[in-house]
């Protein structure tokens, strides 16, 4: 636990770049985050940022931030209360401070602490003079000042110059961390190639905040600090964030499929990134289409697939809402399709740059009609490469549409990522029908004994046939509407879909037993906090568990009896209650819902205050009053008896 | 159309084994007809070839052709299409749909379609009314159209689907109805145009806008109220005996009348395939005090979408090699030893 920063070691801390929406911190957060994996420790991050491109200067809702946490062992969320903010402008200063942890340090640049400023973040005193910071460490000084000076010899105008404030600060970051500077310094050279007077005042800023940090070094509370790196696996890394990770996923989806991808998009927050990822791989079979809309995005990619190729498409909750029917239409004519859903806050436009989990009926329930299709969630951005990847396996071997849900978050942030060894992934490869499978006849929806129609692609000799969104003789694939028919194939596409749970793997428990007092059930993005959550209970000795669910659409079969297995389910959601209530219908089972729909995810301590409320009754145990300024540290396993 | 070897086919290879359900006397029957006798003449075959379609009465249409169909969801046939082409450019596309479908619920598509310049044919049987959904009125109906939901008369203005076409940027537009002998000479121009060919056909719902298109497809005044368009010929009408020519004073178009044959003298215009400002004028020509134009309207190719996307892929991955491994180490790495 650090007070204050002035141990020389110690083991994670949780830093916050805040400022003007133009003042570079998505940047700076993503250039700390990979000097820090460089450095060999775990972390995750969480970029927090406005919908508008460019807010007015100095506003409270211009504000951007990016927090990371990162330390010598496990991290599995960006963290709850930083140890360090770093504030650029009053406004940031404003929004930000209540996070900081008592004690913790706060930087600021008191050159943007004018008057103006001030009132633009409604600061009625100087925050700086009025004593209001009083319990935090606050170091002011002029960073816009020490940059221009540093900037100088450059010649640039005021406004180029004091751009390189983020590197100024970042500068001093590394100091404290003991970073190594040499990859940005490389990173610079390549980003500014064809400007090489702006690489080098971006050098020079970033040298000169290092240096402000040595020779400060003796005043204050500024220390270095020296993390350890996380004893890992061995091997090769990187950082990779959700959105890269699920177009990476998707290549090698289609690799093992031995297929050509098409990918139908139409931009939307948060979910573009998939998109400008997957232009630059077109070398690998990959076809992208910015489609006039999400409906021809999704309509496009269905009709790649009836022409042999697997169709991908992705959005955000407005969009899916979009492609809403031809999902239906791709549940009719059982064609493989992947959708993604980085989802984002709603109803409606909602909050496009905020996270949520609020899509899951949606994915699970969200068509006209009986129209079931398997839904997978990825749980980090690490995770949503295999993801990715089993969306699909699924697809193509159960000719099915299925919806990959990520979110906001998982698709922003990174984290350091062991890179996989392609070989080790099973292929799946399609199969093509090639010939008449029904004597003369070619029986488009013949099934085989998983319920799994034929592929068949256009310009396969006599192997013509029609398929549409209107229901369907069995076999042939006419049309047919005769009230045993649609019983019957309604029945058969229900089968099918269910029948995908025999070919998942198990649920298992991620943490903790497989039976006890409480399991945490949690799915897709909350499985940071929940687990940090869960391992504190348990060192404390309650009897939890976290289980978390990728096959959120038809659940592992044993799911059902696993839950039965615990007195208690408490499922936390950045929704209403969603899982909840598939939960609670499939099983059976009194899952209790906790809510969170703010925009921002689970802090540790609320999960933890959550979780003991379950053991109140428990002698020795304070209940639901979980010290919310605890440390944030993981803790190794209590060895259980 | 494509570059691909012709394949001799007879008018019976393009018909299914199934019951065809249009109403008797519908517009949509002679239309199938003219494209399963055209298809032969092209040289088009069948496993090359894929009919897609939107929703209503039109898009009933792939179930009665002998080739691959697709029929899919109200107005997206044009994307559901454009996939198709992306992923194999070697198949011959043709779209069926209406005016509902094509210029109500598709209308962006259709859009589209048309300024990317898919290479396709696009068939848009317009009836300018709602067939399926039993008769109300379409975006093409004319003003004052009774129907179930405008019992006093429609008060919408009507859109204009060729003038539409020519505004999103098509390259190819033509027009021509159901039970016109000079049909399957429209659908083969437009097989034989490379990129998106968009042909407007009426077509006579037979239920609930019977005989719509009589003023100028009824063979008592066909003559006189049809103007032909034929590339490099006068734009003729009445036997000869009127042409249509430009008014420079308002630069549109008039009627003039031509005396003893000498339509120069009239000052009639050659119509010209490749002028579009002609077309324009031709597709807008108010029918009344005009003919109505038909034929090849405009048919002035450029490159093609799908050429262009694999144009685009090809220069980006040039010298690339498709390396997995490499692919997921992209970036800055560290070795954890």
């Amino acid at each position: 636990m650090m007070a204050t920063i002035s141990s020389e070691y110690v083991e994670a801390v949780v830093v916050r770049f805040a400022g003007d929406s133009g003042d570079g911190m998505q940047l700076t957060g993503g250039q700390f985050t990979l000097s820090t994996a460089l450095a060999g420790n775990d972390l995750a991050t969480f970029p927090d940022f406005p919908a508008e491109i460019r807010a007015p200067q100095g506003t409270l809702f211009g504000v951007s931030a990016f927090q990371i946490n990162f330390g010598s062992s496990e991290i599995t969320t960006a963290g709850d209360a930083p140890d360090v903010l770093v504030a650029m402008n009053p406004a940031a200063l404003k929004t930000n401070i209540p996070a900081l942890k008592p004690g913790g340090m706060v930087i600021v640049d008191s050159g943007e602490f004018g008057k103006r400023n001030l009132e633009k973040a409604k600061y009625a005193e100087n925050p700086l003079e009025d004593g209001s910071l009083a319990k935090w460490d606050v170091l002011a000084f002029d960073i816009s000042a020490l940059t221009l000076e540093a900037v100088k010899p450059f010649g640039l105008g005021n406004k180029e110059a004091l751009r390189c404030k983020n590197m100024w600060t970042l500068g001093l970051a590394l100091w404290m961390f003991d970073r190594d500077r040499q990859p940005l310094v490389d990173w610079l050279k390549a980003k500014f190639a064809k400007n090489p007077v702006l690489a080098e005042a971006n050098i020079a800023a970033l040298n000169a905040g290092h240096a402000y940090g040595e020779t400060a070094e003796l005043s204050g509370p500024l220390r270095k600090q020296h993390i350890d790196p996380v004893p890992s696996e061995p091997g090769l890394y990187r950082t990779v964030t959700g959105a890269e990770a699920i177009s990476l996923g998707l290549v090698a989806g289609c690799r093992l499929a031995g297929l050509s991808m098409f990918f139908g998009g139409y931009p939307i927050t948060p979910a573009s990134a998939i998109l400008h990822h997957l232009v630059k791989m077109k070398e690998f079979g990959v076809t992208t289409f910015q489609a006039e809309d999400e409906i021809a995005a999704i309509c496009s990619a269905i009709g790649a697939s009836y022409a042999g190729q697997l169709g991908v498409t992705s959005s955000s909750g407005p969009g899916i809402a979009l492609k809403g029917e031809a999902m239906g239409l791709a549940v009719m004519t059982e064609l493989p399709l992947v959708i993604v859903n980085s989802q984002r806050g709603g109803p409606s436009t909602g909050l496009p740059t905020k996270t949520e989990q609020s899509d899951l009926y949606q994915a699970v329930y969200g068509r006209n009609g009986d129209a079931p299709l398997p839904v997978i969630a990825a749980r980090s951005p690490a995770d949503a490469f295999e993801c990715a990847i089993e969306a699909c396996r699924i697809a193509t071997q159960y000719m099915t549409p299925v919806i990959l849900l990520t979110d906001g978050y998982i698709g922003n942030a990174s984290e350091p990522w062991k890179v996989p060894d392609p070989e080790t992934f099973a292929p799946f490869p399609v199969r093509f029908l090639e010939e008449k499978n029904g004597g003369d006849r070619v029986l488009p929806y013949k099934r085989d004994a998983r319920g799994v129609r034929p592929w068949i692609r256009p310009g396969t000799p006599a192997l013509m046939h029609r398929i549409g969104g209107i229901e369907k003789a069995v076999d042939s694939g006419n049309i047919d509407y005769a009230p045993d028919v649609h019983q019957l194939q309604t029945d058969a596409r229900k089968a099918r879909i269910d029948g995908i749970a025999g070919t998942i793997p198990q649920q298992e428990v991620c943490l903790g037993e497989a039976q006890g007092t409480l399991a945490v059930v949690g799915w897709g993005s909350t499985y940071g906090p929940i687990h940090q959550a869960v391992r504190r209970a348990r060192r404390r000795g309650l009897a939890v568990s976290h289980v978390h669910v990728r096959h959120v659409w038809p659940l592992p079969g044993n799911l059902g009896e696993m839950l039965a297995g615990f007195d208690h389910v408490l499922v936390p959601e950045m929704n209403t209650g969603q899982f909840k209530t598939v939960l609670r219908d499939r099983f059976l089972i009194d899952a209790v819902p906790l809510h969170k729909t703010s925009g921002q995810p689970f802090a540790i301590a609320e999960l933890e205050e959550a979780i003991g409320r379950f053991f109140d009754r428990i002698p020795g145990n304070e209940g639901g009053e979980v010290a919310v300024n605890e440390t944030q540290l993981p803790a190794p396993e209590i060895e259980q008896p | 159309m494509n570059d691909m070897t012709p394949i001799e086919t007879t008018l019976k290879d393009w018909e299914t084994d199934q019951e065809v359900r249009w109403c008797p006397g519908c517009g949509d029957y002679a239309i199938l007809k003219a494209v399963q006798r055209t298809l032969p003449m092209l040289g088009a075959d069948p496993k090359n070839t894929v009919f897609v379609s939107g929703i209503g009465c039109s898009s009933r249409f792939p179930y009665y052709v002998e080739s691959y169909g697709f029929h899919s969801i109200h107005g997206r046939a044009p994307a559901v299409a454009t996939g198709i082409k992306l992923a194999n450019p070697q198949l011959d596309v043709w779209l069926v749909t209406g005016d509902g479908d094509g210029m109500s619920i598709g209308g962006n598509h259709t859009m589209h379609v048309l300024r990317r310049n898919l290479d396709c044919q696009i068939m848009l049987f317009n009836n300018e009314i709602y067939g399926l959904t039993k008769g109300q009125y379409s975006p093409t109906s004319r003003t004052g159209t009774p129907s179930p939901t405008s019992p006093a008369g429609s008060v919408d203005r009507p859109a204009s689907p060729c003038a539409f076409a020519l505004g999103s940027g098509a390259r190819f537009v033509a027009r021509s109805y159901d039970v016109s002998k000079d049909l399957p000479e429209v659908l083969k121009a437009a097989y034989l145009h490379k990129g998106a060919a968009f042909i407007e056909i009426f077509q006579n719902c037979i239920v609930y806008n019977k005989d719509r298109f009589d003023d100028f497809t009824d063979k008592a005044v066909a003559a006189d109220r049809q103007v032909q368009c034929h590339d490099g010929e006068p734009l003729l009408f009445a036997k000869g005996a009127r042409g249509l020519a430009l008014d420079l004073e308002t630069l549109s178009l008039k009627v003039v009348d031509v005396v003893e044959g000498d339509w120069q003298a009239a000052g009639v215009l050659l119509h010209n395939v490749r002028n579009r400002a002609l077309a324009h004028m031709l597709v807008e020509m108010p029918f009344g005090p005009f003919p109505m134009a038909l034929g090849v309207i405009y048919d002035d190719p450029a490159p093609t979408f799908e050429s262009a996307v694999i144009a685009e892929r090809e220069g980006l991955i040039a010298g690339k090699n498709a390396d997995i491994a490499k692919l997921l180490a992209r970036g800055q790495t560290w070795t954890v030893s």
